[in-house]
């Protein structure tokens, strides 16, 4: 069984910083990490390799130094690794970036027959959760988004079941490889990458392909040009309230009473329910 | 002056909304979208279309009645029993259909994991752009074009992203940003039922079942008018137990930060911010919370900020309409006390 992990380099975005005057992003000093989300799709694949066997492929789109993203892949177990990094893919949005990234993975099935793709449900950058369906849609894979469980596969017949999220409940659904998945961040946690893994990502060689070796001849599908989204401004939000009026005193229930006075009197239909509600 | 559109593209008329249901039942996120194309198609000088699809005529009938009377002009229905359930493949197939058909210039989607799954398939096989979780949403005259705008790294930011030169110019929007309209039951529309062929045996996806969650934590978070946040100033999971008291003494909802629902004292459902639900009730009080941008975004949208912190410099005061300083074991229990004795007077 041959799994690709689809996995994005992202600024840590806990520690990124916007300068208070001008209202531009501190990226300095930010260190770039593993798409946290994608973790939980790696663990999902890794955990298929523990019983299958599985052969895993981590694929990611980026500047060269997100080499250090497959890297850290590696460490955890994977078996190959390929970063797809041209000029002319800057500036991709999602649609770009999923036209890239199915091209890559064509030529991936060329030599590896590809049985799953897996990808997080979102990134902590661009955000969006579009990437992996997009991908799923470019390539005719089956689509299987917000996957909770892998209930099932059955090698053979090509077959798996799966918990998918839906906002009202859970869906059992079943369909067939190859397909992608979208994992959902769950409770299992990615396991300690083991010493030997840890020795061999060091040295191990991250393959670097750039849009001819993808296979891409049409640059009028990637970067700039191959994106429809257009990002016009960029601006900080605005406080709208604040500073708060402060409610002072020594004495706590004074306090609260002038407090709940207060919002009953702008909103008499809570005092009207709270009232009610009791009775 | 006025930027003229590519006749290609002017072609495109309308505003349309993706009216989600599951199971019977829309998401207000598609009534809270047709309230705000509303606003948009006015602006545009067009209609507002809304988008059903299902397995059972008579529950498409009854959503497209409601959605006339949320807003909307046009109702294009699609009734198969391949729409019975939400699966990408059908759904994808039929709304690439209709837009192909009558070319909307905008066409809304509600934030939530059903359709950011079909928005983003939609515009792969339109090849047009995409705006995820937005905020807010208006229209520039000058070329027709739709400025979608959306938070970035973690709310910090907002940026407003366009999509000029494509059509339709797709977004989703966060369940909780927009008001849900009042509808109006008088209101009068025209609904379209499209005969699309569908050929179940090409859709390899099955559902096999569904599995309810009982559990509407989330859904009861949206619709209080009363929330009390808890943050990672509460120390320990049982003095949760004080929020739940005030709350249901306010007819309200317990919900929290982050860090509280990763330390386990709350389910992930109650969470409130960037990664979590956005709320919109009339009250909303910040116990024990820092006010971090990524909590703010999620509160935005309530009436009235209440904020309480043993820290007289906690950055939540600088954006809270009311503040009070002091430690919540004593606040809260004093509040405790003041609405029961409101209620026993
Ligand atoms: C602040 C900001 C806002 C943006 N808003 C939009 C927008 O509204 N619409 C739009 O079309 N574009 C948008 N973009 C561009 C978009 O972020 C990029 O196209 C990006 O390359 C992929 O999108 P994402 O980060 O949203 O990924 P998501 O779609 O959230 O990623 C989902 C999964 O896809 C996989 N994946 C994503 N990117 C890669 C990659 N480069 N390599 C390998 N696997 C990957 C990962 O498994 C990931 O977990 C925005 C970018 C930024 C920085
Ligand atoms: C990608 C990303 C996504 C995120 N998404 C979210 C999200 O969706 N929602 C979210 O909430 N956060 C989110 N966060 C986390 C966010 O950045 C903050 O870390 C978090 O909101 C802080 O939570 P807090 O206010 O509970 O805790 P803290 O920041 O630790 O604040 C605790 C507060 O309690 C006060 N306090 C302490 N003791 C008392 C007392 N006895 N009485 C009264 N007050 C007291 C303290 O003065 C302090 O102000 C996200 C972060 C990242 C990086």
């Amino acid at each position: 069984m041959h799994v690709v992990i689809l996995v994005k380099q992202v600024p840590d975005s806990s520690q990124i910083r916007v300068h208070p005057q001008t209202g531009t992003i501190m990226r300095q000093g930010v260190p770039a990490i593993l798409n946290p989300y994608d973790l939980f799709a790696l663990e999902k694949a890794l955990e298929l390799k523990d019983v299958y066997g599985s052969f895993l492929t981590v694929l990611s789109m980026g500047p060269l130094q997100a080499e250090a993203a497959l890297r850290k892949a590696l460490s955890y177990g994977a078996d190959e690794a390929i970063l797809l990094s041209d000029r002319a893919f800057a500036g991709s949005d999602t649609l770009a970036t999923s036209y890239a990234l199915a091209a890559a993975l064509r030529k991936i099935d060329s030599y590896r027959k590809i049985d799953i793709v897996f990808a997080g449900k979102q990134t902590i950058d661009g955000d969006t959760g579009q990437v992996g369906p997009g991908v799923a849609r470019r390539l005719g894979l089956q689509l299987l988004t917000y996957v909770q469980e892998i209930k099932h596969i059955d090698y053979e017949k090509k077959k798996v079941l799966v918990h998918r999220k839906s906002e009202k409940g859970i869906q059992v659904v079943s369909s067939q490889l190859p397909c992608l998945m979208t994992i959902l961040d769950g409770n299992s946690s990615i396991r300690y990458a083991s010493l030997p893994n840890m020795i061999r990502a060091a040295k191990a060689p991250v393959k670097i392909w750039n849009r001819m070796d993808a296979g891409i001849e049409d640059i009028s599908k990637i970067g700039l040009k191959g994106s429809p989204t257009v990002v016009g401004k960029v601006f900080a939000p605005q406080n709208t309230r604040g500073p708060a009026e402060m409610i002072e005193g020594d004495e706590p229930e004074l306090l609260c009473s002038i407090l709940i006075e207060k919002l009953f009197e702008k909103y008499p239909e809570v005092e009207k329910e709270v009232l009610q509600q009791v009775r | 002056k006025k930027v003229s559109l590519d006749p290609r593209l002017s072609e495109y008329r309308g505003i349309w909304v993706f009216i989600e249901q599951e199971e019977a039942k829309v998401h207000p996120v598609s009534w809270e979208l047709l309230g705000k194309a509303c606003v948009l198609a006015k602006f545009l000088g067009v209609d507002v279309g809304a988008v059903v699809f299902g397995g059972n005529q008579e529950v498409v009938d009854t959503i497209s009645k409601d959605a006339i009377a949320y807003g909307a002009d046009i109702v294009y229905q699609v009734v198969d029993p391949s729409l019975a359930d939400y699966r990408s493949d059908p759904f994808t197939e039929c709304l690439v259909q209709l837009v192909k058909k009558y070319k909307p210039e905008i066409l809304l989607l509600g934030a939530t994991s059903l359709s950011r799954d079909l928005a983003s398939s939609v515009a792969t096989f339109l090849e047009t752009g995409l705006t995820a979780d937005c905020t807010e949403l208006t229209i520039n005259l000058e070329n027709r074009s739709l400025e979608a705008t959306r938070p970035t790294f973690g709310g910090s930011l907002l940026c407003t992203i366009l999509t000029l030169n494509y059509r339709p110019q797709m977004a989703t929007v966060r369940p909780g940003v927009f008001p849900i309209p009042l509808p109006n039951t008088d209101r009068k529309g025209m609904i379209i039922r499209e005969q699309l062929q569908f050929n179940e045996a090409s859709f390899v996806t099955k559902v096999l079942g569904f599995i309810p969650d009982p559990y509407k934590a989330s859904e009861r978070l949206s619709q209080a008018d009363v929330v009390i946040g808890g943050g990672r100033g509460l120390k320990q999971a049982s003095h949760f137990s004080l929020l739940r008291e005030l709350a249901m003494l306010l007819g309200g909802e317990v919900g929290g930060t982050r860090p509280v629902v990763q330390a386990g004292w709350l389910e992930a459902e109650r969470q409130i911010g960037q990664t979590g639900k956005t709320i919109r009730p009339k009250v909303y009080i910040a116990v024990g919370i820092s006010g971090a941008v990524q909590h703010r975004v999620g509160i935005e949208k309530a009436g009235t900020i209440v904020a309480i912190n043993n820290d007289p410099n906690a950055p939540i005061f600088d954006y809270a309409d009311i503040g009070i300083v002091g430690d919540f074991l004593e606040v809260i229990p004093a509040m405790i006390r003041v609405v029961k004795n409101k209620i026993s007077l």
